[in-house]
């Protein structure tokens, strides 16, 4: 069984302007010790589907289907059992580290406190416990009563880091962990998250807008675009290989440096991302898909296998079409 | 990829010696804190040199990049060119001739895109009247050939890509999205018909997929109107799709200028080496990756300022050269080395150039077992 199961989720945010769909029927599974990179512009849902395994999102949202982690539906659980499972079963690190921590609590007390909230060590063992996480994400341990604000940027995503681990979760999900970084801390930061991913064979989670970076650091990648997965398989292949236009236009936005084919060259979607309350019919890449034909504003495309391991939402990979994919491509 | 993505550019500026911007021995510093009582004493807080004698030159119809990490004085840079920051000592020259403090002229030739649009936007003005505004500053009403202001505002919203333009007019800011705001910023600038745009940072604020759409922009004004463009960005691969060449700065200086293909593909800095390395790239996490944060402006090191974080000094490479007194004892700045391709490096002047180098071995400690990768 896989460490977590979504199956077929939607979520509606309700706002004065009307109800939102964010997340319009996502199903995707994490394996124990795998990390999933999920990518998508903002406004696809990416984010959405973190808050709803942690359930953060407001109240009033509407959320169907099933999150299911080490086999117990999140959507379902009594505030106590959900308490629980938060932090120790998964946690979350967000992208501004700065507003996520306490500006007048030490960081320390702050790690200590997740641990002991969870009531899994005294107030003394937790100290220690927090002088192990200091060193496992490589603090030095001089900083340990620091408060936030005397800490550098790459500090504090650490601190941000050693509180996601402080109750040995099983999955972590990092929500643009490294965007407000700068180029050098950025990689300092995701090598760190990488060498812990493997060392403690945790399952992750990894959100961001830039593939790049994802394909550095998953097993496999799930590509979004207005609320729903548009394709999905190994990382690697996707990025290098990608079956849905939209992943090609996403992946050159991102070129290699030496790749003659972008030099002076810079390329592009036309159009932007859509309105969430004004999906296009049929496909909702279409507006803004370089292949497009006269089905697609009609006939929305299914995920259909499009390789070993790999899926993908584009009518071009149906049998009927496959003629006019190679044409085009 | 559309059929109207044929070669953007020509083969770059049309003379080496036809420069637009000429930067000379650029200084600029910002006063630290002060305490009352060390204010009173008459003692002068750090002081931050942010950027600490720089000279380059943009040449007529390139696109030059300014890359570094933050707080290496590549905004700076941008903004004292702009007129937007005093400069300490040194001169920027427009033209042939030194700017001095009358600004008004030279701000109609030179104009900057941020990084922000919805900042740079006022949220309560229409789109017209956001790129009137420059137009009425410069006191321009009608255009060279007898233009209406509104030809002039049409004109620019459609060459920054807002067609048609009409449709703009009456807008305001929130109902458009970050793409389209970004393209009401360029127009801005394009409305006063410049020879020179600065922007900074002009696509990290936007979607992925938009960014390459504005980039494109850019270069096809570049072609169309015959701008020359300066680029301030953290993001070596934008500057692989963009620029013609690039400027590489650290803590102030600039450490390596030379063509794109030569600073990128074959670097001659340790720096610019360790900036390439962490450009992601599918399974290169194992990477070597420089340690340390982004340096700080008030505690420039003696010697080369690159020297404590620099792999050829840290694996000893330096010592084996006979350089390592140099490197932390005596300041360099940028040399030509190779035809048009400048360095600030000692173990480059001994024939060591990063490739070759020790670059490689260092890496993070907070990685002890490399060859656990999967």
């Amino acid at each position: 069984m896989s460490l977590l199961e979504i199956d077929d989720l939607r979520i509606t945010y309700q706002t004065k302007g009307g109800p939102v769909p964010a997340v319009r029927g996502v199903t995707m599974a994490v394996e124990r010790g795998q990390v999933m990179g999920l990518a998508g512009e903002s406004g696809c849902g990416k984010s959405t589907i973190a808050g709803a395994i942690l359930r953060l999102l407001p109240s009033t949202t509407k959320v169907e289907g099933k999150v299911v982690l080490d086999g117990e539906d999140i959507l379902t659980l009594s505030p106590g059992r959900l308490r629980a499972v938060r932090w120790a079963g998964a946690s979350i690190v967000f992208q501004g580290a700065q507003h996520a921590l306490n500006p007048v609590q030490r960081v320390s007390d702050q790690i200590a406190e997740a641990i002991m909230v969870h009531g899994q060590a005294s107030e003394k063992a937790a100290k220690v416990r927090v002088g192990a996480l200091f060193e496992q994400v490589g603090l030095p341990p001089r900083r340990i009563d620091d408060y936030p604000h005397e800490l550098s940027g790459g500090q504090k995503q650490r601190v941000m880091i050693a509180m996601a681990l402080a109750c040995s979760p099983s999955l972590v999900i990092a929500d643009e962990p490294t965007t407000a970084l700068d180029v050098m801390v950025q990689a300092q930061v995701l090598r760190l998250m990488k060498d812990l991913q493997r060392d403690l064979e945790l399952s992750m989670i990894f959100i961001t807008h830039d593939l790049s970076v994802l394909v550095e650091v998953s097993d496999v990648l799930a590509i979004m675009y207005a609320g729903k997965i548009v394709e999905h398989g190994p990382a690697t292949e996707v990025f290098y290989d990608a079956k849905h236009p939209y992943t090609r236009a996403l992946a050159a936005a991102f070129p290699e440096i030496g790749d003659e084919r972008f030099r002076r060259k810079p390329t592009g979607l036309g159009g932007d991302p859509p309105d969430p309350q004004k999906i296009p019919s049929g496909c909702s890449f279409h507006p803004r898909c370089p292949l497009v034909f006269d089905e697609c504003p009609k006939r929305e495309p299914e995920l259909l296998a499009s390789g070993p391991g790999r899926r993908a939402a584009c009518l071009l990979l149906e049998p009927a079409h496959a003629h006019a994919a190679t044409d085009n491509a | 990829m559309s059929a109207t993505e044929a070669p953007v550019t020509g083969e770059g500026p049309t003379s080496p010696t036809d420069n637009v911007i000429e930067v000379r021995d650029l200084h600029v510093t910002f006063a630290g804190h002060v305490s009352l009582v060390a204010g009173l004493t008459g003692k002068k807080g750090f002081e931050a040199k942010a950027v600490d004698g720089i000279s380059f030159e943009l040449r007529r119809g390139e696109v030059l990049a300014l890359a570094g990490e933050s707080g290496c004085g590549k905004t700076t840079t941008a903004r004292t060119i702009m007129g937007l920051q005093e400069a300490n000592a040194g001169e920027i020259v427009f033209e042939g001739k030194p700017i001095g403090k009358k600004l008004q002229a030279y701000r109609r030739r030179v104009q900057m895109v941020f990084q922000d649009p919805t900042g740079s936007l006022n949220p309560r003005q229409t789109i017209y009247e956001i790129i009137a505004e420059g137009l009425r500053i410069h006191e321009i009403h009608n255009g060279p050939n007898g233009e209406t202001e509104e030809q002039l505002v049409g004109r620019a919203l459609s060459r920054s890509g807002l067609r048609p333009p009409e449709r703009f007019y009456l807008s305001y800011p929130h109902e458009l999205s970050g793409g389209q705001r970004q393209r009401v910023v360029i127009a801005g600038a394009l409305a006063l018909d410049p020879e020179v745009i600065v922007a900074d940072e002009p696509v990290s604020n936007l979607d992925a997929s938009v960014r390459g759409e504005i980039l494109q922009l850019l270069m096809q004004l570049r072609r169309d109107l015959g701008l020359s463009i300066i680029i301030v960005t953290h993001d070596l691969g934008l500057a692989w799709t963009v620029a013609d060449r690039i400027a590489v700065m650290y803590l102030g200086r600039l450490v390596e200028l030379g063509p794109t293909e030569d600073v990128l593909l074959r670097p001659l800095h340790p720096y610019t080496r360790a900036l390439l390395d962490v450009v992601p790239e599918a399974g290169g996490i194992d990477r070597p990756i420089l340690e340390g944060e982004a340096p700080d402006p008030t505690k420039i090191p003696k010697g080369c300022r690159f020297h404590p974080r620099c792999p050829v000094v840290a694996t000893g490479r330096a010592e084996e050269l006979g350089i390592l007194d140099k490197c932390t004892g005596e300041d360099l700045m940028i040399e030509p080395f190779a035809p048009d391709h400048g360095v600030a490096c000692w173990a480059t002047k001994m024939g060591e150039t990063p490739r070759a180098s020790s670059v490689s071995a260092v890496s993070d400690p907070g990685s002890a077992d490399p060859g656990s990768s999967g």
